[in-house]
């Protein structure tokens, strides 16, 4: 190989490989992301079943209710709409009734609960998951001393 | 009067950093030597202040004097002395200054070892270490201080997050830090060189030894950190692709590039230009890390407190730096004169493979990281990018890279033979697939794909061995000669071997963790038992307990294997009295490489509890590799020719590349 050819090896293979990994980028932004909604969003976003997603807002208090084993049900609203949650698992320690929670998951066809495969409280019980707060209080939730973000 | 003398000491110090950054500079442009000398005594003088000061809060969270701010946010009476101590750490304030105590730790290295430097390359990287000292020093003085008094004093602290309340805490933040902050001098380095316009195979040979004390220091912080959330957090889980986790995981991909491009520039004098930038982009991206993890952009154990102000400041300092150091770059990297030619079929040729796939990787984290930002902010919608997305696009990309590292070490410089290598790697090759293949027998099943999972991980491990094996002529020479060859082979050769081989070792612990662990989760009273992993648990019920500063409710289980019982283990929830804070301790019993986790759930109404039961199979080989790696950078930089230090330019000028292929 000359010298020319040789860089061209380099330069083609290098750039071939970026390409690859730019693809890859990109269909994992299509595939592999969860969007993350409040009950009040669900209506118009139409969320199609099957598609992951992330859904936040406070667990409706008096609505946990513990199933068969280790399977809970509960609701989350953002105080407009309100989704029931099922969840096989064990609920983070931080997890309660009035508080801030993010559950990720699915819905199933011709259903309207969502099965969360994931239940996330944040560590520090002064603040709720950021996201969630940040959306209560865009839609003029009133939040308690307790559980805004300091 | 002792809180305000640790103060006092930290503005002492900003002064100082601030004579620093022009003085000697100064000096070295006008080839003043008492002006250039400022810098090696001045970055001493540097570190014993940012010391004092550190030690002074220390101090007032060892004596919890809840006057301070910082120790009642952060404090409790009846915190046990070491988390008192590592919760000087465990908070915004105290981890900056630990930031800052570790920077000029460096600072001060480079002035008392770096004897063998040229004077004005060692004034200048001291002069650019010196700016970062200005930068976070004013960041800490200005908007995170942890002097700050309050008055009344109150009588009680507020507790420390009891999730930090763990061994860990001492632990994972210095390291991470060393290996973090450590790149520093890189960075320093690189812009000296381009402050000075010149750059040769010896400055490769200077910053090798720095570049990997950072990296060995990383790759202990990350694993370590990763082993802590696995057991702390009490979900089983030792990487969740979290922010946070991903700041300080770019560092350490674009450090492995920088080590692994240092070494053909110091061979072969090709890279120079891409060295170079590499050392900047790593530390950018230590600062981006600090950023991401400082300014609270992000919720999570790690952002103590968010304050828009701090984030402002970080940013400033990242745009600062970051640009700077690029506009430098691009200023004066074309005047640099590139050398070195090679076939693409070498070993310079499977180090850049590995630079390229390492610095794609880096981006794709950096993408998937920082994408949900960005859009939030442009858009306002809200995604999380989670481990789906980077099992994807990481995960595949790597894959090129685990096949092509046994090839690297067994390539000649310049023109290598691809064909022997493959010779040489049939046995390791065809032995990995068998070893491979008696796991997934023995762990019954699973996808097809973790056999080659798990080979691709045991390549690694037999390749490493093939070419130490190759090294030493072992099969072309008697068997005492090779001994004796293998004995004399430098260091560094043992340290990629060994690091070649963690990072199998690791490789291997994923796929099979990920493929053979199963989980159980089941509701029990006492006297039922559950099975996992081929151990049977049995609850023994119950009992309460009181620590120094929680309650906690512990369950008792009894593991047995065909009938006997083999181990027991308590698991525990834990409430810290001080901020009401509920924490799950796991239980975790060890066999061999393999892990029974143990964590409870709720109560239920009739008296049972939720027990979740992970059985993770060789999960130990994960941190195993990590600690392999890091055994590989400690050998690596006790070899000789790391130790004995370069020669200096004057004995030696226009320093040619050093050694012949090994």
């Amino acid at each position: 190989m000359t010298r020319k050819q040789k860089r061209l090896a380099i330069i083609g293979g290098g750039m071939g490989f970026i390409v690859a990994a730019v693809l890859l980028v990109m269909f994992a932004f299509g595939q592999a992301v969860a969007y993350f909604y409040v009950p009040g969003d669900l209506g118009k976003a139409n969320v199609q079943p099957g598609t992951r997603i992330r859904l936040g807002g406070l667990v409706e208090t008096g609505s946990l209710k513990r199933g068969e084993g280790s399977t809970v049900t509960f609701t989350v609203t953002d105080t407009i709409a309100t989704v029931p949650v099922r969840y096989t698992g064990i609920l983070p320690d931080l997890f309660r009734e009035g508080q801030g929670v993010v559950a990720e998951g699915t819905f199933a066809a011709g259903n309207t609960v969502f099965v969360a495969d994931t239940v996330l409280a944040k560590h520090d019980e002064t603040y709720m998951p950021k996201d969630v707060a940040d959306r209560l209080k865009a839609q003029g939730v009133e939040l308690s001393g307790k559980e805004t973000i300091k | 009067m002792i809180i305000e003398l640790g103060h006092f000491s930290l503005v002492l110090a900003l002064a100082v950093a601030v004579v620093l950054s022009v003085i000697p500079l100064y000096g070295s442009r006008r080839r003043d030597t008492a002006l250039m000398d400022l810098a090696p005594a001045g970055s001493v003088l540097l570190f014993l202040l940012v010391a004092a000061s550190f030690a002074v809060l220390t101090y007032a969270h060892v004596v919890s004097d809840f006057s301070v701010l910082n120790v009642w946010q952060n404090s409790h009476s009846l915190v046990p002395l070491i988390y008192r101590l590592s919760g000087v750490w465990g908070n915004h304030e105290g981890s900056m200054l630990l930031w800052l105590l570790i920077l000029v730790f460096f600072s001060a290295l480079v002035a008392i070892f770096g004897r063998n430097l040229p004077d004005t390359l060692k004034v200048n990287v001291l002069v650019v270490q010196a700016w970062i000292t200005t930068a976070f020093a004013l960041f800490i003085l200005l908007t995170s201080n942890p002097f700050a008094r309050l008055s009344p004093a109150p009588g009680e602290g507020k507790d420390l997050n009891p999730v930090l309340q763990d061994l860990g805490l001492a632990i994972h933040p210095p390291l991470l830090y060393l290996g973090y902050v450590g790149f520093s001098v890189c960075f320093s380095f690189a812009v000296a060189a381009l402050l000075e316009g010149r750059i040769d195979a010896a400055w490769a040979r200077w910053v090798r030894p720095w570049t990997l004390a950072a990296w060995t220091c990383l790759t202990a912080g990350i694993a370590m950190g990763s082993y802590w959330a696995y057991y702390e957090l009490g979900w089983g889980g030792w990487w969740f692709w979290d922010p946070v986790e991903n700041a300080s995981f770019m560092p350490w991909l674009a450090g492995t590039a920088l080590l692994h491009s240092a070494l053909v520039m110091e061979k072969r004098e090709a890279l120079k230009i891409w060295t170079l930038l590499l050392a900047i982009l790593t530390f950018s991206l230590s600062l981006l890390g600090t950023f991401l993890v400082r300014s609270g952009v992000l919720t999570s154990v790690h952002a103590f407190a968010t304050d828009p102000s701090r984030g402002v400041f970080i940013l400033a300092i990242l745009m600062i730096f970051i640009g700077g150091s690029l506009s430098l770059f691009a200023f004066r990297a074309p005047s640099l004169n590139a050398g070195g030619l090679f076939a693409p079929i070498s070993r310079e040729g499977a180090l850049v493979l590995n630079n390229l796939i390492l610095t794609v990787c880096t981006a794709t984290v950096l993408i998937g990281t920082l994408y949900p930002l960005l859009l939030e902010t442009l858009t306002g919608e809200k995604i999380s990018v989670g481990a789906p997305f980077f099992n994807l696009t990481f995960g595949l990309l790597m894959i090129p890279l685990l096949v092509a590292v046994p090839f690297g070490p067994l390539l000649a410089w310049k023109r290598g033979d691809l064909l022997g290598a493959l010779q040489r790697l049939y046995v390791a090759a065809g032995l990995s697939l068998v070893v491979a293949l008696a796991l997934y027998y023995r762990e019954n099943g699973g996808p097809v794909l973790a056999i080659l999972g798990m080979a691709m991980g045991l390549f690694l491990v037999f390749g490493a061995f093939v070419d130490l094996g190759g090294r030493a002529g072992a099969g072309k020479v008697s068997a005492s000669v090779a001994w004796r060859r293998l004995k004399g082979l430098p260091r560094s050769a043992f340290g990629t071997a060994l690091a070649h081989m963690g990072l199998g070792i690791t490789v291997l612990g994923v796929v099979a963790v990920t493929t053979f662990q199963s989980e159980h989760v089941v509701e029990m009273k006492p006297g039922m038992t559950t099975e996992a992993g081929g151990y049977v648990l049995t609850f023994d019920g119950m009992r309460e307990a009181k620590g120094p500063n929680f309650t906690e409710e512990r369950g008792h289980f009894t593991v047995s294997r065909g009938g006997a019982a083999v181990a027991d283990v308590w698991s525990s929830k834990r409430v810290y009295v001080a901020q009401r804070m509920p924490t799950t301790e796991a239980g975790i019993l060890t066999f061999g490489l393999s892990q029974l986790y143990v964590s409870l759930g709720d109560h239920m109404d009739d008296g049972g509890i939720v027990v979740r039961v992970w059985w993770k199979p060789y999960i130990l080989c994960i941190w195993g590799g990590a600690l392999f790696m890091m055994a590989g950078g400690i050998v690596s930089l006790s070899d000789r020719r790391l130790r004995v230090g370069a020669p200096s330019r004057r004995s030696r000028p226009a320093t040619p590349a050093m050694e012949p292929a090994e």
